[in-house]
């Protein structure tokens, strides 16, 4: 019976020993602290070279970022792109085992106004970023969110990428290295955020509180986000810009964003390269880190980042679809520590395949892309399903339901504004009028959604009013949808320009 | 170690907790606090502290920060600068002097 009892003890400590005080899976030496998968526990050293060896390996994997280019990293305060900004600097440094080459620069974007943060609050996050980038050497740029409501309309135009998609990666390394040497760098910094009136804000808080639920209110801060990430990259000439996401950010993104309906853009919204704008490449290297790895490093190498309160910050779980995915995919990561990485994973292998692509070259002048990109999320529009398909038959049951409302417009008018012509002297009317031709405020709205993917159709039907949207949304809308107009004006008189631009 | 048996009281134990990643929102912003826990019979651990920090510390939302007996996911519990992981999570015997860290991984805190 002792024997036996001993057998049983031995078992035991055996088995449980290694959990107290393992040591290090790679160096086998050092004591472990980060247990980075399961049963993969780094030692302190051994995790930092684990974690910045990712990073470089993710860039020169992918061969998108060019030595000499200039990137623009969109640091948000938060754990995940502070972690970045701090990966880059490293790599940049002289002491870096292998240096990174390109030239950044960092973007800041303060959402205080739209959070609803006093201006002191925002002054003194405002204040805490300044002394880490001034840190960084590298020029930095503070945004309020406000500037958002003056940009100019050609943000949601894809602009053709500025020099030509090189064959191959040594050509465009040879490109940038030419030009790197022309341009100095000019240390333009931004030191003090532009003073933001109070009117802005208010403008801005409108914007956002004008869509009903929290979902909507996340996803339309996002786009704005983009849009003027996108329009500082390009004022500011540079080519690329980096995202913090981390994987498991992007695991709860690509399941935020099928529940969302962006199935056909998940794709480009969860990638490593993204190049929805053209000109501007957004690239997210960080992708390969789990949001535990990214909380590691920071606290073990006093990496600082500012908590700033987001839109859901103190939220419940049923807040909002993305709040929710957020618990469902944290929480299965308890019990199976493989979820993240196989949602990942999974994300890696998604491609789009452009049904509706011309074959021809001629993709990069800008006015051929206004049909087929949405006018918020610049992805390639999904809406255009076929007859016989769900997406269909919502709309038809829609269409009825509204008309038993209202019963007045004549469903005639609901479905087929987008497609009908009006007459020419509406057209010339509706400058001044600010609206679309027909007068009709539901018309207005069909016209707008006609030039948005499902997901931000279901974004903007949570909002109370189109008008609500930033001007340059509703400038490119009228523009766009002049456009559409007049072409369906001089359709008949037009030769044969169909899709297949077969050259006259 | 064994738990003590008998009568001999622990005596207080000095802890320093941080909070981080968005979690030190739910205690007012604070980021550090030093706190010392009251001797009792048996040693002080994890679970415990957690419903000693529900009790003393935390300011309002209990649910985001503990779900039954442990961390609400999502949230990482580092025991002196190493993963809880490798301590024994919630078995881990507080010593004095330890510190304790929590940082929330959740968008936004």
């Amino acid at each position: 019976m002792c024997q036996v009892d001993e057998e049983y003890h031995d078992h035991i400590t055996r088995h449980d020993a290694p959990r107290a005080s393992t040591s290090c899976v790679k160096c086998k030496e050092a004591c472990a602290a980060v247990v980075v998968r399961v049963g993969d526990a780094y030692c302190r050293i051994c995790f930092k070279e684990f974690f910045t060896h990712k990073f470089r390996a993710m860039l020169g994997k992918t061969r998108l970022v060019f030595p000499g280019e200039k990137v623009l990293l969109a640091v948000s305060g938060g754990p995940s792109s502070s972690s970045m900004l701090a990966l880059v600097q490293e790599g940049l440094s002289q002491k870096a085992h292998k240096k990174l080459r390109f030239t950044p620069g960092i973007v800041y974007i303060d959402e205080g106004g739209a959070v609803g943060l006093s201006m002191e609050e925002r002054q003194k996050t405002v204040t805490l970023l300044q002394t880490v980038f001034k840190d960084t050497g590298f020029p930095f740029y503070i945004v309020p969110l406000e500037q958002v409501l003056d940009l100019p309309t050609s943000v949601l135009v894809a602009m053709p990428p500025s020099h030509r998609p090189s064959d191959t990666y040594k050509a465009a390394v040879h490109h940038f290295l030419q030009s790197d040497s022309s341009v100095c760098v000019t240390s333009a910094e931004q030191e003090n955020m532009a003073s933001v009136e109070t009117s802005h804000t208010l403008a801005l808080q409108r914007v956002l509180s004008s869509a009903q639920t929290l979902t909507a209110r996340d996803e339309l801060l996002s786009t704005l986000r983009q849009h003027l990430l996108v329009h500082k990259a390009r004022t500011e000439g540079y080519s690329k810009l980096m995202m913090g996401d981390s994987c498991t950010r992007l695991a709860v993104k690509l399941l935020t964003s099928i529940s969302l309906g962006r199935g056909a853009q998940v794709a480009q919204d969860t990638g490593f390269s993204d190049s929805r704008y053209g000109d501007i490449i957004t690239v997210r290297p960080m992708r390969d880190y789990t949001a535990k790895e990214i909380a590691f490093y920071n606290h073990l190498f006093n990496v600082s980042s500012v908590a700033t309160p987001t839109l859901d910050t103190k939220a419940g779980d049923k807040a909002s679809i993305q709040r929710l995915t957020e618990s469902f995919v944290t929480k299965l990561q308890v019990n199976f520590p493989s979820t993240v990485s196989t949602i990942y994973r999974t994300s890696e292998k998604l491609q789009t395949t452009h049904r509706n692509t011309p074959p021809n070259q001629n993709r990069d002048t800008p006015p051929d892309q206004h049909g087929d990109a949405c006018l918020l999320c610049m992805c390639t529009m999904d809406a255009s399903a076929e007859k016989a398909s769900a997406f269909q038959a919502t709309l038809i049951s829609e269409e009825l339901s509204v008309l038993k409302l209202h019963d007045a417009p004549t469903p005639n008018q609901q479905r087929s504004a987008s497609v009908a012509p009006c007459s020419s002297s509406d057209c010339g009317r509706e400058t001044n009028d600010g609206r679309c031709c027909s007068s009709d405020q539901d018309a207005a709205v069909t016209d707008f959604r006609a030039l948005l993917c499902y997901s931000c159709q279901r974004t903007v039907k949570e909002m109370s009013s189109v008008k609500s949207l930033p001007l340059y949304i509703q400038s490119e809308a009228q523009l766009r949808h002049r456009r559409i107009q007049m072409k369906e004006q001089i359709h008949d008189f037009l030769l044969e320009d169909d899709d297949d631009d077969d050259d006259d | 170690m064994l738990p003590a048996c008998g009568d001999n009281m622990a005596a207080p134990v000095r802890i320093i907790l941080e909070f981080g990643g968005g979690a030190e929102l739910l205690f007012d912003g604070m980021k550090k606090h030093h706190v010392t826990l009251a001797g009792q019979e048996q040693p002080w651990d994890i679970k415990q502290l957690l419903v000693w920090i529900q009790r003393n510390l935390l300011k309002e939302r209990p649910e985001l920060f503990v779900q039954g007996d442990s961390v609400r996911p999502g949230i990482l519990v580092l025991i002196n600068d190493a993963d809880w992981e490798l301590m024994g999570e919630l078995e881990y015997q507080l010593q004095d002097q330890d510190n304790i860290v929590f940082i929330s991984t959740l968008h936004g805190g």
